[in-house]
């Protein structure tokens, strides 16, 4: 069987798979909608929150980043993951005690104002479209690479995939369908990390493998050998930091508030049974998502050092120490293709020169009649997908990589769209412009607002405003410096009231956004950014991808001043928070 | 007090130590000591790499079944349990 036999008869299967789970949990409800009923075990709701949170972007381009950024990378890992630290112990409990549908409702409640429900309802939508988008090119680019077919056919397919079963399941479509996704993304990837790690090290356990000794006869530890192949060929190494201590301190703080503040996790917290659920919920969330995060950093240093290996044959300045181009394997020609890996013979030797440059190695690679680096291209995306080439897998496991990355990404969009439906038929539509509608109506509106959502958001996947990371960095800072703040401090203070919130939310955003846009060019147009993007423009040296920790530092700070100038919340606001603070009123309170 | 309030006050405190070994292994020993500490090894790992890229995300795993299990006490503690 060829491998586009096998991919076909794989991703068929999973596809029924979660098509088989919509129709048979289907929503009746407006409950079972949004919330599938809040009768979600815990466990199955973390499983289901780690698919909602694992997107195309964890699955295919996390391990190639880090690859090439080597310890750097260490901000997306930890700022991904922390985030759940901040939801299980600051949101996600309360939360689930208020007891409502949507972020925005909490908001519009808590802060006994209308105006800070939209502006909440706003600030989601910003967030959810702008992540929402990228999730769509990566369906996309998903779809067209696997099924063979051009990338606008690729993304309806996979458009009109969301569209059966999140428009007709709701929550409780998605929930358990992302289940079933959770369990086909993460046995995708582990397969070929286990294989691979085993090859290297002898060690099956690729969290092991990366800390193991190589079974190459070097006697080296494999991170000890990365380090000394990238020194020799004139990259930074591996294993040390590259960035300013700053920067790295900020974006991780950015992701790890923006995880936490990202409308469409905190809502699948509303999901389950009770409050203590929420907590425990949490954590099987991190667990199931730090499987992913764990295995990356072993997938990328042994897919770095596979590359660099392949290419690098023998010792470093011989002649003949370099791979010759006509013996380059098949995965090599296969990316070649793509046009995401390009090779150019800068020196006419017909052999692969691959290497960095800095002052003293610049000298050496002249002094060897290399001309230049010859890898002209090496897409960090395509790490991830070539790996089980690269390892000589068999067929099945290249189609389950297929599949996972299809999972991974479909799971994430219809969460997505859930969160932006769920706000305009619940808190727009219901809650303040329609307020006479029933459930039937409001169910209906829904499925019309995520109808509409998904072709919002594939016409914008099909013309995408910018590169996909800073779209996504964008989603994340204004999470951070608009939704987490307000939400953290409706819980924690009693104080808090409504003008200051909106203010709050309305500077973290609006800074945020003009941050960016000062860098990025005004609305991610290219060529419209007043100021160049790089690190002796930016304020302070703060990286754009890390303003939303400044973000929400200015949404406590103006939310804090204002509350002060004005006055206190009402008396039952007051009531209200001491209330969802406990999971239930104490008993000899209410006297039995 | 209320019972309420000092529920309300064991859940910040404990609150507050959790974050407190968040922030340590994250920006502490993950970013802040990242060169001191990767004099150490641990296997083949320098110990600040380890905490960056797989520490740090073992500890968060624990430190929130450590909040749940505690809070559950709480919970019964203070007698404000669901049903």
């Amino acid at each position: 069987m060829t491998l586009r036999m096998t991919t076909y008869i794989i991703v068929g299967l999973t596809f029924a798979v979660y098509i088989g789970i919509a129709f048979w949990a289907r929503a009746k409800s407006t409950s079972d909608f949004y919330v599938a009923g809040k009768g979600v075990h815990p466990v199955l709701n973390g499983m289901a929150t780690a698919a909602d949170w694992m997107s195309a972007a964890s699955f295919i381009s996390m391990a190639g980043l880090i690859a090439f950024m080597g310890y750097d990378a260490c901000a997306y890992l930890m700022g991904w993951t922390g985030g759940y630290v901040l939801l299980a112990m600051m949101l996600a409990p309360y939360l689930r005690k208020f007891g409502k549908f949507t972020v925005p409702e909490f908001i519009g409640d808590r802060y006994y104002s209308q105006s800070a429900r939209i502006t909440a309802v706003i600030c989601l939508i910003i967030c959810s479209i702008t992540y929402v988008i990228g999730q769509m090119k990566g369906i996309g680019v998903a779809f067209s690479r696997f099924l063979e077919v051009d990338f606008a056919t690729g993304l309806f397919c996979g458009m009109g995939i969301v569209f059966i079963y999140a428009v007709m399941g709701g929550m409780k479509g998605i929930t358990y369908t992302q289940i079933a996704q959770y369990c086909v993304l993460i046995f995708a990837y582990t397969v070929p990390a286990i294989f691979i790690a085993f090859q290297l090290t002898g060690n099956p356990i690729p969290q092991l493998a990366l800390g193991s000794h190589l079974t190459d006869g070097s006697g080296m530890y494999l991170l000890e050998k990365l380090n000394k192949i990238c020194i020799d060929l004139g990259f930074a190494s591996y294993t040390a930091q590259k960035w300013s201590t700053w920067n790295v301190f900020l974006l991780t703080f950015s992701l790890m508030v923006g995880t936490a503040g990202l409308p469409h996790v905190i809502m699948r917290f509303f999901t389950v049974p009770k409050v203590r659920d929420a907590r425990y919920s949490t954590g099987w969330a991190l667990v199931f998502i730090s499987v992913l995060y764990t295995t990356a950093p072993a997938v990328g240093a042994m897919a770095r050092s596979n590359l660099l290996h392949t290419i690098q044959t023998g010792p470093v300045g011989s002649p003949t120490g370099n791979l010759l181009y006509a013996d380059r394997p098949s995965w090599f020609t296969n990316w070649e293709k793509t046009g995401l890996l390009k090779w150019e013979d800068k020196n006419g030797d017909g052999r692969i020169q691959y290497y960095g440059s800095n002052a003293a190695f610049d000298k050496k690679a002249e002094a060897w009649g290399w001309r230049g680096n010859e890898m002209v291209k090496v897409d960090r995306d395509i790490m991830v997908l070539a790996n089980p080439e690269i390892a000589n897998l068999p067929f099945w496991v290249i189609a389950l990589v297929a599949a996972g990355g299809i999972a991974a990404a479909l799971s994430t969009a219809a969460g997505l769209l859930l969160a932006i439906s769920s706000s305009i038929s619940h808190d727009l539509l219901k809650g303040v412009f329609m307020k006479g509608i029933n459930e039937k109506q409001e169910l209906m509106y829904g499925r019309i607002s995520m109808t509409v959502a998904i072709i919002v958001a594939g016409y914008l996947g099909l013309h995408p405003p910018g590169f996909a990371a800073q779209v996504v960095a964008l989603a994340f800072g204004l999470a951070a410096s608009s939704i987490f703040p307000v939400l953290m401090m409706g819980i924690f203070s009693k104080t808090m009231n409504r003008a200051g919130a909106i203010a709050g939310m309305l500077t973290g955003i609006g800074s945020t956004l003009l941050y960016i846009f000062l860098y990025k060019g005004w609305f991610f147009i290219p060529g419209t950014a007043p100021l160049p993007d790089n690190a002796s423009h930016w304020l302070l040296g703060i990286n754009p991808q890390s303003f939303g920790a400044v973000g929400a530092l200015l949404n406590f700070v103006v939310a804090g001043l204002v509350a002060k100038a004005t006055s206190s919340p009402p008396e039952h606001i007051q009531h209200l928070v001491e209330d969802i603070r406990v999971p239930k009123v104490a008993g000899f309170a209410v006297g039995h | 007090m209320t019972n309420g309030e000092a529920y309300w006050k064991k859940n910040l405190n404990l609150m507050i130590v959790c974050l407190i070994i968040w922030f340590v292994v994250s920006f502490g020993f993950g970013i802040l000591l990242l060169q001191p500490l990767n004099n150490i090894h641990l296997g083949g790992y320098p110990l600040g790499f380890w905490f960056a890229q797989q520490g740090s995300m073992y500890v968060f795993v624990v430190l929130i079944f450590v909040y749940a299990a505690k809070m559950t006490k709480y919970d019964k503690e203070f007698d404000v349990e669901e049903d």
